[in-house]
């Protein structure tokens, strides 16, 4: 009923919700008396005096509007200097961008190329290890593992002879 | 509005003249300054004014313009109520006799005292008005005095049909407890003028 009473009293009820209203209003008195208020109260309101703008309100918006940035015609329908700026910076960035050197893919075409040539030189390594070679190399006797070894082998090439 | 849209400027001279009353009157009622309100109202013509190429008849212009004014009013209102309490926390208010304001006597002539009590009904009626929350406020002037429909005034306050129809309830209900002497008074005036 509360929320029904203002529309109610404002004319702008449906005449259904009038109907539901007016049935309410007929037997609950205390919503009577607050409806009688209510309209004592938008009397009231109405009785508020109006007040009228100052002389110089009109001259001071139109000086106002004066200055403000005519925009008309062609230029009118450009879009606002800051926008065209940042348009046009984000297409010159663009185009620099995408003019400049790949240097990630070269770089990556290189570490492919180097790897390649790494791999051949180890398959075509030549071998080293020959076994004739190194057991006959003098500087290995000098080692004292080499001597005793020697030695074992003397001893036992005795024994066995 | 479309007129003022196309660049006719004579369009926007007769919005001005049809709304600068109702819009200063209304911007006075919310922040109860007169030099605020007119400024208030300059900058919502002035918006209007800048951003009548992007209108879109989607809403109306009442619309559209009370949203920018009610906007407005309620930053005013809180800018405002900050300032007051960098005042209050900056200096003690100590108001020495000196600086009383000096008081005014008035005439007791008849009709003088007729026009006293005219003008201290409205200034009640007013701080009624004055002392509703905001929302509750903008929603009673733009439902009293602009007589704008209930989905308009939901629209500019950002709430539903029903939302709105219970907060201007609860904003009559507080108007018709602080102005109950004042409506009794009538009341009782009515009767007897109905009686003689």
């Amino acid at each position: 009923m509360e929320d029904k009473l203002v529309e109610y009293l404002d004319g702008r009820a449906q005449p259904a919700e009038r109907r539901l209203v007016e049935e309410h209003l007929a037997f609950c008195s205390g919503c009577r008396t607050r409806a009688e208020d209510f309209r004592a109260l938008f009397g009231a309101l109405d009785d508020l005096p109006m007040i009228s703008p100052t002389p110089a309100f009109d001259a001071l918006l139109r000086s106002r509007i004066g200055v403000e940035p005519v925009r008309g015609g062609f230029w009118g329908s450009l879009p606002s200097p800051r926008l065209t700026f940042a348009v046009t910076a984000l297409v010159a960035m663009s185009v620099w961008m995408a003019s400049m050197p790949r240097i990630v893919d070269d770089d990556t075409a290189m570490t492919r190329v180097s790897a390649e040539a790494d791999f051949s030189m180890i398959r075509d390594l030549p071998v080293l290890e020959n076994y004739d070679v190194i057991s006959k190399f003098d500087a290995l006797s000098e080692l004292p593992a080499a001597r005793e070894a020697t030695a074992a082998g003397e001893v036992n090439n005795e024994t066995s002879e | 509005m479309l007129d003022v849209k196309a660049g006719d400027e004579q369009s926007f001279e007769l919005l001005l003249r049809k709304y600068r009353i109702p819009l200063v009157n209304f911007l006075y009622r919310m922040v109860h300054d007169t030099a605020v309100a007119e400024d208030l109202a300059q900058e919502v013509f002035l918006r209007v004014y800048r951003a009548r190429k992007q209108y879109a008849p989607s809403a109306k212009f009442t619309t559209w313009m009370f949203r920018i004014a009610t906007n407005l009013a309620l930053n005013s209102l809180r800018d405002n109520r900050n300032r007051q309490m960098e005042i209050s926390m900056d200096q003690a208010v100590d108001v020495g006799d000196d600086e009383r304001p000096p008081m005014e006597v008035p005439d007791l002539a008849p009709t003088v005292e007729q026009y006293l009590l005219a003008r201290s009904r409205s200034e009640m009626i007013l701080q009624a008005i004055r002392a509703l929350p905001e929302k509750q406020r903008a929603a009673v002037l733009l439902h009293k005095y602009q007589e704008l429909d209930y989905d308009e005034i939901a629209r500019i306050l950002e709430c539903s049909e029903s939302a709105l129809k219970s907060l201007l309830f609860r904003a009559y209900e507080t108007l018709r407890t602080a102005l109950l002497p004042l409506l009794n008074s009538e009341k009782v005036s009515s009767h007897t003028l109905r009686e003689t």
